[in-house]
């Protein structure tokens, strides 16, 4: 009987197995990126080309700065979101991983959540260290908590949404162009709520007035990541 | 190819001439608006293809999920004449509403709300149209189409909840509060009768032209097999 519980036991359940693919598919993201520091870079150096660009093309003084912050931040984190996520799915798609990835045993939706935590994992480092140098440049202080969690409902509604459009289009004839093209207009509810979210919290505006942009943010995060995940199994099919 | 239905010819005269009376309708029986003159008589047909625009996006939408489900070739054809053809309506909506604004709130063009949300509508079944054009496999290109043509849709309502957060001029003239609208007015009876009647022409343009887009699809979608049969 003791034999029969034990043997049991050691037989993973569905939960267990998912969580295991998940966490080998971030795993793998990450230990690539470690050693290649291809991704990250590249989406460093370009989200600080970006500052610079704003810096010189809307005059940053401290009156401008005031209304702006939040736009030149989210714009940032928008565009080097789009580098990231094109790069992520091209080498799955070039080294013929993904076709590796397919064909293992696991869920199709680990495979979908794997590499959108990836990407959100890409997405938080580069905001890491985009908002203590935005702080520093212009000497001021961007560290709010109520910032931090419009950062984080953004990049989650952005990422879920992205990792779905760069797994396709990057099996299309147009690939890198793509992107943007297919993603930016999709994303637009979130880049509108966030960034009146996040100059509500920079400006200290009430609560009140900021809970709406972040019930549509949440609400956004929970239907994208839900389609998302129904239909990413119709994106990879072969 | 098969010769075109009986009930298809009688359509496509049925819509002309209804189409003609709406015209008709709009210029000679509807009466004049007092504030705004003629230039309201667009109104009309400015909420009637608008209308036209969103059902085809709807019928994009439903499709696409039942393409996902049954897979076969002939929801994917439908999903993609709709889509044509209220991409187009939807054109001619925010163009005949810049017609409109230009007298009635001075400026062609206003960052209100459902301008914007119209803007950011037809962008995003451009994208489709671009999605489209870059997949040779038409099975994949049918799966992505109803993919993106289901999240398309499902983020409109979001986008306009979220600029509509932000102040709107926009009028509302069917059941409506917003009496701050700018060039907002009440519907006579005849004015409604007009309004009512063209929004059902353009809805059978709608039936009439989609029809004819999917009997191209299928003609198209031969041609490709066929081609492909030459290749291999």
């Amino acid at each position: 009987m003791t034999e029969h519980t034990a043997h049991l036991a050691r037989v993973p359940g569905p939960l267990r197995l998912f969580w295991r693919a998940l966490k080998a598919i971030i795993w793998k993201d990450l230990a690539a990126e470690l050693r290649s520091r291809e991704l990250l870079s590249a989406m460093l150096v370009f989200s600080l080309l970006v500052l610079l660009i704003f810096n010189f093309a809307l005059e940053l003084d401290a009156k401008t700065r005031s209304t702006v912050t939040a736009g030149v931040l989210w714009v940032t984190f928008a565009f080097a979101g789009t580098l990231g996520l094109n790069r992520s799915m091209a080498t799955e798609k070039d080294r013929g991983c993904l076709d590796g990835l397919l064909l293992a045993p696991v869920d199709r939706s680990a495979i979908y959540f794997g590499k959108a935590s990836g990407n959100l994992v890409f997405m938080f480092i580069v905001e890491a260290i985009v908002l203590p140098v935005y702080s520093l440049l212009y000497n001021t202080n961007l560290l709010y908590p109520g910032l931090l969690l419009v950062i984080l409902l953004g990049s989650i509604g952005y990422v879920a949404v992205g990792t779905l459009l760069a797994s396709m289009a990057v099996q299309t004839r147009t690939r890198d162009v793509l992107l943007p093209i297919l993603l930016f207009p999709l994303v637009i509810p979130v880049m509108i709520a966030a960034v009146k979210a996040s100059t509500g919290f920079l400006e200290g505006i009430a609560m009140v007035d900021i809970r709406p942009w972040l019930n549509l943010l949440v609400v956004y995060d929970i239907i994208f990541v839900a389609v998302a995940f129904m239909v990413f199994d119709f994106v990879v099919e072969e | 190819m098969e010769p075109k239905p009986r009930l298809l010819q009688i359509l496509d005269v049925l819509t002309a001439i209804m189409f003609v009376v709406a015209v008709g309708m709009v210029f000679f029986y509807a009466p004049l608006e007092r504030t705004m003159g003629q230039v309201q008589r667009v109104f009309y047909f400015h909420v009637a293809t608008a209308w036209v625009g969103m059902l085809g996006f709807l019928v994009a939408a439903i499709v696409g999920v039942i393409y996902l489900i049954r897979k076969e070739r002939r929801w994917d054809i439908a999903g993609l004449a709709a889509i044509e053809i209220s991409l187009v309506f939807f054109f001619i909506t925010i163009v005949s509403g810049s017609i409109w604004a230009r007298p009635s709130w001075g400026t062609w063009w206003t960052w209100d709300p459902r301008l914007t949300t119209a803007t950011i509508v037809e962008l995003v079944y451009a994208a489709y149209m671009m999605l489209r054009a870059g997949i040779e496999d038409p099975d994949r290109r049918a799966r992505f189409g109803a993919v993106y043509a289901i999240l398309g849709f499902l983020s409109v309502p979001l986008t306009f909840l979220s600029i509509r957060l932000l102040r709107t001029i926009h009028p509302v003239v069917i059941g409506g509060e917003n009496a701050e609208g700018e060039g907002s007015f009440n519907m006579e009876p005849a004015m409604l009768q007009t309004f009512l009647f063209s929004l059902l022409v353009f809805s059978f343009i709608f039936v009439d032209l989609f029809w004819h887009r999917v009997r191209l699809g299928r003609l198209a979608d031969k041609v490709e097999q066929l081609r492909l049969k030459m290749i291999h």
